[in-house]
């Protein structure tokens, strides 16, 4: 079976209905498949040459089994790898609740909502590079403008964020939160969209509050989306380099730093290209569990993302 | 008889109540509406405003420490304009490079993408879903994590220092998204329209131009403001990639700022907004159009 498919791999099984074409079918799809092949061409040849192989290159790079005791043997990673679960795990989620939330309040046709919504996805627009230096300046110094109206409101001096690693730790998660909670929410204001009014009408009329429509209509209807997106964010906020890397740049003495930025500095500032890589790799064990859950369930729902 | 308006006066003042109750309700939704609407606008124009603070203020190492700018100058953006600091000689030079990035990953991903996927779902290529398979794989990668192959790979490709090195790795990293969009877009399209054209004598060239391509207009125009803005907004490859002061993008040139200690921040801030600007452009005039597509996919 298997070899005749080989031998002639253009006769696919053709349905009933169209049992008067085949010949030409056939004729074309010769000049056709090559076309194809063609056509998909330099997509591939950009796949092999800037995707796998570089993927390939750095886990080779990272391959020596001793880079991996010598990480564990540095204290600062394992605060690096701290860092890197409190941020993933509580930017994520805080994240992509806010925005089920703020998905809510959006919702309304209000005119001056519709306008606050323009102005709501402008941190989307904004590049990070930008919006990163400024919040960095927000807070460096006793002056930047969050201390500034500390005092303006208490009238005592504002904290120094910078200095303690939970108040760093704590900005760059509200910054990552500040400059990607605006896609999330427009993913969820559009899965809201697709939610029939009719559903809302009856459970209205069984006399469901706003509160019982949001919990037993909205969130059920929208779990799938919610649950992809919160993978899918989980993935590449692992590898976020900008965030840390500008709002804090790992300060107070490196103790923020998570993995992207830990890699980058002992591959480029100390020199240790291999290290670096050991240390993105050792991110491996979060991630492959997500993207298996993840191509599963895209494969099965279909959900387009 | 005498039952009837009782019950009727009964239902009455229950009516007025219940109206009472509920305009209360709607006065109170408004009110906490309007806290929450206020509180989002907040937050979102902080970090924007201490952007443009910072920029209007012409001393470059001190903040001032108050809430809007005591003697607002803009006298930074005429140091931009005239790039008359020796940080920013280069200013308008790489801002070039940065827009010569841009559009040529734009092209390059909306070319390649749209290629790749109309051999996959239109002329339903054999083992058409590896490609969309390794699409999807490469879409969840967090890119950063691959930058230090990146630069072994890149000098090894004899493209250290230059601008297509950058542009390879955002077209490596757009096209993906290109693909999986362009495959989803293309189903809502009939096949019928490409067996017509098939009939009448057209090759598949003719078919991906005169059918597919005018057709997918919308689709393509959503993958390349994606392309645009992932060129736009990414710093790090830039960074990385590109180290003389003539090939840098702006991206890189402002890293290189903030390394150092005696950066004016007003200059730096001032150059950020000026940067921040194309991509707000686009945003806004493709508004309705982007937002919606990008919902969609």
């Amino acid at each position: 079976m298997s070899s005749a498919q080989q031998v002639l791999p253009l006769q696919t099984p053709i349905p009933a209905g169209r049992a008067r074409r085949p010949r030409w079918r056939f004729r074309l799809q010769g000049s056709n498949t090559v076309w194809a092949i063609a056509f998909v061409v330099p997509y591939a040849a950009v796949f092999v040459a800037f995707v796998a192989y570089p993927v390939v290159f750095g886990l080779w790079m990272g391959s020596r089994p001793t880079l991996y005791t010598l990480l564990f043997s540095d204290p600062r990673y394992i605060d690096t790898l701290v860092n890197t679960l409190l941020f993933v795990c509580i930017g994520v989620n805080m994240k992509m609740f806010l925005a089920f939330l703020v998905s809510g309040f959006f919702m309304q046709r209000r005119w001056w909502v519709r306008a606050l919504l323009v102005v709501f996805l402008l941190p989307w627009a904004l590049p990070a590079l930008s919006v990163f230096l400024s919040i960095h300046y927000m807070l460096v110094s006793q002056w930047g403008l969050l201390d500034t109206l500390w005092s303006v409101v208490t009238g005592a001096d504002g904290p120094l964020f910078l200095v303690s690693r939970g108040t760093a730790m704590a900005a760059n998660i509200l910054a990552y939160i500040w400059k990607w909670l605006p896609f999330w929410t427009l993913i969820f204001l559009s899965a809201r969209m697709a939610i029939p009014q009719e559903i809302y009408e009856a459970a209205a009329i069984d006399g469901a509050t706003g509160i019982q429509q949001t919990v037993h209509v909205t969130f059920p209807l929208i779990a799938n989306v919610y649950l992809v997106a919160t993978l899918l964010s989980t993935l590449w906020t692992l590898g976020d380099f900008p965030t840390v890397h500008f709002v804090s740049s790992g300060a107070p003495a490196r103790t923020t730093d998570v993995l992207a930025t830990y890699g980058f500095r002992e591959a480029f500032d100390f020199g240790h290209p291999e290290l670096g890589a050991a240390a993105m790799i050792s991110a491996l064990p979060l991630a492959i569990p997500v993207v298996i859950l993840l191509m599963r369930r895209l494969h099965r729902s279909g959900v387009q993302l | 008889m005498t039952g009837r308006p009782a019950i009727s006066r009964v239902a009455a003042a229950d009516r007025t109540t219940r109206r009472r109750y509920r305009r209360g309700r709607r006065l109170a939704g408004g009110i906490a509406g309007a806290t929450l609407g206020v509180a989002l606008l907040i937050w979102t124009l902080l970090p924007i405003y201490n952007m443009v603070l910072i920029s209007l203020d012409d001393e470059g190492h001190e903040f001032t420490g108050s809430l809007w700018p005591p003697d607002p100058s803009f006298d930074s953006f005429r140091v931009i304009w005239t790039q008359d600091h020796w940080y920013l000689e280069h200013f308008w030079h790489q801002f070039g490079n940065s827009i010569f990035v841009g559009v040529a990953t734009t092209v390059l991903t909306v070319v390649i993408g749209s290629l790749a996927s109309f051999a996959i779902g239109r002329m339903q290529l054999r083992r058409g879903q590896l490609i969309g398979d390794a699409a999807l794989l490469t879409y969840m990668l967090p890119t950063a994590i691959l930058i230090i192959p990146y630069v072994h790979i890149m000098h090894a490709y004899g493209l250290s220092d230059s601008l297509w090195a950058v542009i390879a790795a955002y077209v490596a990293f757009a096209t993906p998204y290109a693909v999986l969009i362009l495959h989803q877009y293309g189903k809502l399209l009939p096949m019928e329209l490409d067996e017509c054209a098939k009939i009448d004598g057209a090759s598949p060239v003719q078919i991906y131009l005169r059918i597919y391509l005018p057709l997918m207009t919308p689709a393509l125009v959503a993958v390349g403001v994606y392309a645009l803005l992932l060129a736009w907004n990414d710093y790090l490859y830039q960074f990385m990639l590109l180290s003389s002061t003539r090939n840098m993008t702006v991206a890189a040139a402002i890293d290189q700022f903030f390394d150092s200690d005696e950066a004016p921040w007003n200059y730096m801030m001032a150059v950020a907004l000026v940067y921040s600007l194309p991509p707000i452009a686009i945003y806004v005039a493709l508004r309705r159009f982007t937002s919606f597509d990008r919902v969609h996919t």
